[in-house]
């Protein structure tokens, strides 16, 4: 369990705001902060990982991150924390990244199997493409096994289908290693498909709590187009007006009946 | 040519590059944690000792020489006195040089990307671990720039060698002074051969700086 009770002022863009959280986290809860840019989302996060400083308690597990006494640095958190812009060691290559946080190369090397990196252990992390140097940081994050995985927009630098392959990875690792995560994003599709219960923050206080309860349906359509990217084949299906692209497991030709399953939320 | 060369005497161009590598040495050693404090400090000291540091750029040599004339030959504070010795010339270039040791580097730490070092305490590691294994490799160009600048700004320095060290042959007569010397007793072809010498290698220095830089960015 998660106890966080932090303030703090913010001066942003949008004047002075009190940045006000009250928020309890159960153990393994994959949860998202939504919101405004300026509202407060980032700076949250950092509050939480010990990089900027508040009032307020912040308590993990029976373990008290911060009060009005104790102030636990970054380094004695147990946090993984993902950033927008990756912020991997350039001058280390993808595995001494890893290593880097914790020489563990059993759990180095696992992690960048299931990210299909293993290959690319050797190389710059500047010599790679931005999904897999977002995958490295994901890795990364892991390393240290967090007890609060914190992801800053950790998407919206990517298109569509290394979006699509990321947040598989993310529900693998949160199934996996059963980290509690607090994921800040935009896309409601995305933060659907990833998290169980969605917060919207708006000048720095927490409006709105949505439970995500994935409700599914399933619908029969044609294939229309098939086609392969990063070793995973696609099909493209017309649904209610839109194309879709979704993951192919069988063996189909264009054509072919298939059943989608659909996330109704 | 190799004639004039083999007869002349080296040893105040020896002496230059002793005093700057020995500067560069220990400046390196203060201005590192001295710049890395700069670059990641929001004190309101800051400022202050940013201005402190960059002094020796605006002030003429002069007023750095006389100040530095008084400390030096007060035994009280060195146990001895440092006028007109090679270790007083040592003291009073690190001040002279110091900004431009602090400079790059401070520029350097500042360009880095901050999250990267967040990243590093994220990842359990102290500052001063974060220093040496992720900010220092990643401002190379800044590191080489700070350490031969210092250099050749250490061999090009007049004024304070002058006021500190004087001329004596073969302790504190660097190349410039020499030079100086040779124009005042009007040996004109002798201050040609020593300013020539002097205009190559700052130009030879320089140069690599500015080639290795280049290849260093590109990486």
């Amino acid at each position: 369990m998660i106890n966080i009770d932090i303030q703090k002022q913010l001066y942003g863009a949008n004047g002075n705001i009190t940045l006000d959280i009250k928020l309890q986290i159960n153990k393994g809860e994959f949860i998202a902060l939504t919101g405004y840019s300026g509202s407060g989302k980032t700076t949250f996060l950092r509050i939480l990982a010990g990089l900027e400083k508040s009032s307020g308690t912040i308590k993990v597990n029976d373990k008290i991150w911060q009060n009005q006494n104790i102030f636990l640095p970054p380094q004695k958190r147990k946090i993984g924390f993902v950033f927008q812009d990756y912020a991997l060691f350039t001058n280390m290559s993808v595995e001494e990244n890893l290593l880097y946080a914790a020489n563990d190369k059993n759990l180095a090397k696992e992690l960048l199997q299931i990210t299909n990196l293993y290959n690319l252990k050797d190389k710059k992390t500047t010599s790679l493409s931005g999904g897999q140097q977002q995958r490295v940081a994901l890795c990364r994050a892991m390393m240290n096994k967090p007890e609060l995985l914190l992801l800053d927009e950790p998407l919206s630098a990517l298109d569509t289908n290394m979006r699509k392959q990321l947040q598989k990875e993310l529900l693998l690792f949160h199934k996996k290693f059963n980290t509690t995560i607090i994921f800040v994003g935009h896309d409601l599709a995305e933060i659907y498909n990833l998290t169980t219960k969605v917060f919207t923050i708006q000048n720095g206080k927490i409006i709105q709590q949505k439970i995500n309860n994935n409700i599914q349906t399933s619908i029969t359509t044609k294939i229309i187009d098939i086609y392969k990217i990063d070793n995973v084949n696609y099909a493209l299906v017309y649904i209610n007006d839109q194309y879709l692209e979704i993951e192919l497991k069988q063996n189909k030709n264009i054509g072919d009946e298939i059943i989608c399953h659909i996330n109704l939320t | 040519m190799f004639n004039i060369l083999s007869q002349l005497d080296f040893t105040p161009f020896l002496l230059s590059f002793k005093l700057a590598a020995i500067t560069t040495i220990i400046l390196f050693a203060i201005g590192l944690p001295l710049a890395w404090y700069l670059s990641q400090s929001k004190s309101k000291l800051k400022p202050i000792l940013q201005t402190i540091t960059a002094l020796p750029i605006v002030l003429p040599p002069s007023v750095l020489g006389f100040y530095m004339l008084i400390v030096l030959s007060s035994s009280n504070i060195f146990g001895t006195n440092l006028v007109f010795s090679f270790t007083g010339l040592v003291i009073a270039s690190c001040f002279y040089s110091l900004p431009f040791m602090v400079q790059p580097l401070q520029s350097g730490f500042e360009a880095l990307n901050q999250n990267m070092l967040e990243a590093s305490y994220l990842c359990g590691k102290s500052r001063f671990t974060t220093l040496l294994k992720v900010a220092l490799p990643n401002i190379k160009p800044a590191v080489l720039t700070s350490v031969i600048i210092t250099f050749a700004h250490t061999i090009g320095e007049f004024g304070v060698v002058l006021m500190i060290g004087g001329s004596i042959e073969g302790e504190t007569k660097v190349a410039s002074v020499a030079i100086y010397e040779l124009v005042e007793v009007m040996d004109y072809h002798l201050a040609h051969i020593y300013s020539g010498i002097m205009i190559f290698i700052s130009f030879a220095i320089l140069l690599a700086v500015y080639i290795i830089n280049g290849k260093l960015n590109l990486k």
